[in-house]
């Protein structure tokens, strides 16, 4: 038998088996609903409480309302526990605290990078005087200031503020986590100044120099030791969905970046398959895992119910993680590469409508018949609108990995469009969610201008409806065009102008909202605002232990 | 939490870890050590030229001005796309990439695909020109202007400086462009650029004979 030709076969096999396993699981009633792992991250007698710090009060009474009814007060949790939980957030609040702040800088400096972007592709005599405004350049500074600036710093927070709440102990070893988030920030700052001056590795997503891929490569693993040694002390006897998602994208990354990065080891065409498999997994196997972590902690956390089943999330996990790390090759569809590798990778894109399904069943099936919960709280409504956003995303993204429809869609503004859909709409999503939850917490303060969230929300949602809408059809128009050989190429490059001027006034408005997040968030670090304890802190006995009585009004 | 018994699908730490890293090797081993192996031994066509070091100073231009993410350098099949059709050569195969280290496949085609410019577009002037500015070429072009790579000067150019033959009305009287090295470096790049070549080697001119030993190739 020949060598690709089993390769192939296995490899279906595989594939095949891994969806009997599916259905053979879904017949033995192995989705039933959750377990005892499922409620772990709950204390005892918290089930029904719901929790939002970002909600002002009155959405706090409302949120409740709408999840146990009028008239049910919400059950009250141990002292204890409470004042174990409360240890656990201040564990982690400095080191958080790091790393959101420079995730929101390193947001607000990527949105302008990106907007400038943007505007240069229809306006192209504009700011060309600078070397380091060139579009080849702000292009992929900006991918790389959202990728590992706001992205990576964002997910590292929130990874690490979960850590400790869903093993219930106190964080161990946060100072490897501050080091790793410091030699990080400067890996991100030196990568930008190195991409501004010319010093590309000219690999996309691999841009950075080795000298600086050092950084984050001992960076990304300073900041999971806490997580191994917090695993040592865990208090819990399952561990949570999140956990293992946190687990495997910290050990995840640093692996795939430092194989993407040893200098002089891939060349010519096998350097293009390992630059997609490092492309992919740095979506699959880093951001997706820990934004998913987040959506499974957060979305039940905030109703104060568990997440539908636990053993479909155990599903959703491996299958993401078999079929995942092996999709890259479909960027290289029509390529110079071996058609089996390209292959394989379309097979394993198609086979991601698995965990995909499973994740979509799990979280909205947990907020389904709660819809007027996201009227009440701002975490819910970034984080289950991101939720939506990654099942969109995914099944888009498998979809475009079909030989027929990449065809048209390769090489186009489409692509860019279905990238920002998984990145903005999705991880984003839920970082914002997730950082409104945590910050009230991390610095036990309130957000002084609760209007300002929802102004940030329409902001970026009817910015990205703009930029998402209009790119992809400008890129399917274009992709149409490209094939067709009685269209010039000219025509193909005039038809996208207007769907770039639109992508430009949707870009404009979603930078308008990160101005407004980020300016919200400093006024937080500056104590703006009312001081509403209230909502903040954990519960109102715990307010009054600290504060003596009158102070929780 | 009530019953002692463990689920047989448990996740403990030991799970997560190997699970995990065997999937990843297992993606690695697939996507870049198997390509890594099947492609070491690719050699270099015959027509295939390595690049001079003045080439190799334009690629590393094309590299650090970022050309890669608006131009590919991959013609497709005619079956899949006209690509062929437009002038941008036949589907390139491994071993057109025998020099290429980065890879500069690209992934978008805001402008066409380069992988033979060199032979499509073989002035030095016009490309020249065409980097100082592409809309007094290819009007409603949206490729950046790149003046960072000339020098717009009053007067005349100095010995062995290289003066862009540029179409009327771009320059005042009096004013040339005198193209830095860079610019030099880099358009002597892109007409390297050329795999008009045929993909596969020749086949020997002398038609062998049927051996009747149907196991020997």
């Amino acid at each position: 038998m020949d060598f690709t030709v089993g390769v192939l076969l296995g490899t279906f096999l595989l594939s095949i088996a891994a969806l009997f396993i599916f259905i053979w699981s879904m017949a033995q009633g192995l989705f039933g609903s959750g377990t005892a792992a499922a409620t772990e991250i709950f204390a005892v007698n918290e089930l029904g409480a719901v929790e939002d710090p970002a909600a002002t009060p009155e959405q706090q009474s409302g949120l409740q309302r709408e999840m146990s009814g009028p008239g049910v007060t919400a059950p009250r949790m141990d002292l204890a526990e409470t004042e174990a939980r409360s240890r656990a957030d201040q564990s982690t609040s400095l080191v958080v605290g790091v790393a959101l702040t420079l995730a929101v800088i390193w947001l607000v400096l990527a949105s302008f990078a990106g907007l400038i972007s943007s505007i240069k592709l229809h306006e192209p005599d504009w700011w060309v005087q600078y070397e380091w405004l060139t579009f080849g350049r702000i292009r992929p500074i900006h991918l790389n200031l959202v990728a590992y600036g706001w992205c990576s710093l964002a997910g590292i927070g929130v990874a690490i503020w979960l850590i400790p709440r869903l093993l219930k102990t106190e964080l161990v070893g946060a100072k490897y986590a501050l080091i790793g988030g410091a030699l990080w920030s400067i890996g991100v700052f030196a990568g930008t100044v190195a991409i501004a001056t010319g010093h590309s590795d000219g690999l996309e997503w691999l841009e950075y120099p080795w000298q600086i891929d050092i950084l984050l490569v001992i960076g990304g693993a300073l900041v999971g030791l806490p997580l191994w040694l917090t695993l040592l002390q865990r208090k819990v006897k399952h561990l949570y969905v999140s956990v293992w998602y946190i687990g495997a994208g910290l050990l995840w990354f640093p692996a795939l970046f430092l194989i993407a990065n040893v200098p002089g080891l891939h060349f010519g065409v096998q350097q293009a398959t390992m630059n997609w498999w490092f492309g992919h997994n740095v979506l699959g196997l880093w951001f997706t895992p820990i934004g998913l972590a987040a959506s499974y902690y957060f979305i039940p956390k905030v109703l104060g119910k568990p997440i539908h089943s636990y053993n479909l999330s155990l599903l959703g996990f491996w299958s993401l993680a078999f079929f995942y790390s092996q999709v890259g090759g479909h960027h290289l569809i029509g390529g110079p590469v071996p058609s089996w590798l390209v292959t394989i990778s379309i097979v394993q894109s198609m086979m991601m409508v698995i965990p995909v399904f499973a994740v979509a069943v799990n979280q909205h099936m947990t907020v389904l018949g709660n819809f007027r919960a996201l009227a009440y709280s701002p975490t819910l409504r970034f984080i289950v609108l991101g939720a939506m956003m990654y099942t969109a995303a995914s099944v888009q993204g498998s979809l475009e990995a079909l030989r027929a429809v990449n065809t048209v869609t390769h090489f186009t503004h489409y692509t860019i469009a279905h990238a920002h859909l998984g990145l903005y709409g999705f991880f984003s999503m839920v970082m914002f969610g997730s950082i409104y939850f945590i910050m009230p917490r991390v610095m036990n303060w309130e957000w002084p201008y609760p209007k300002l969230i929802s102004l940030h929300f329409w902001l970026v949602l009817i910015g990205f409806a703009i930029y998402f809408i209009w790119l992809s059809i400008g890129g399917w128009l274009q992709g149409l065009a490209m094939l067709d050989a009685n269209t010039t190429f000219m025509q193909s490059v005039k038809l996208t102008l207007p769907y770039l001027q639109a992508r430009s006034i949707g870009g404009g408005l979603m930078t308008l909202g990160h101005l407004v997040f980020a300016a919200h968030f400093f006024a937080m670090g500056w104590k703006f605002g009312p001081k509403r304890l209230g909502a903040t802190l954990l519960s109102q006995q715990l307010l009054q232990r600290m504060f003596g009585k009158g102070v929780a009004a | 939490m009530s019953a002692g018994k463990k689920s047989f699908w448990e996740m403990d730490e030991l799970r997560l870890v190997t699970g995990a890293m065997v999937i990843l090797g297992g993606a690695t081993g697939l996507l870049v050590v198997m390509p890594y192996l099947l492609l070491e031994n690719v050699r270099p066509p015959v027509g295939l030229k390595p690049y001079t070091s003045d080439q190799l100073i334009g690629r590393q231009s094309y590299i650090a001005n970022g050309c890669v993410y608006c131009h590919s350098q991959q013609p497709r099949d005619i079956k899949q796309a006209p690509d062929a059709t437009r002038g941008w050569g036949r589907a390139s195969v491994a071993a057109d990439y025998a020099y290429d280290t980065p890879h500069l496949l690209g992934t978008m085609r805001t402008g066409p695909d380069l992988l033979n410019i060199g032979a499509r577009q073989p002035s030095k002037d016009w490309q020249l020109g065409h980097l100082y500015q592409p809309r007094a070429y290819t009007p409603g072009s949206i490729m950046p202007s790149y003046p960072y790579l000339f020098e717009l000067r009053q007067g005349a150019a100095k010995a062995g400086e290289t003066v862009v033959n540029l179409p009327p009305g771009l320059t005042q009287p009096g004013q040339v462009v005198v193209a830095k090295p860079e610019a030099l470096a880099l358009v002597s790049y892109l007409l390297s650029l050329d795999r008009t070549y045929p993909a596969l080697p020749p086949l020997p001119s002398m038609p062998v004979a049927p051996t009747p030993d149907k196991d020997k190739p």
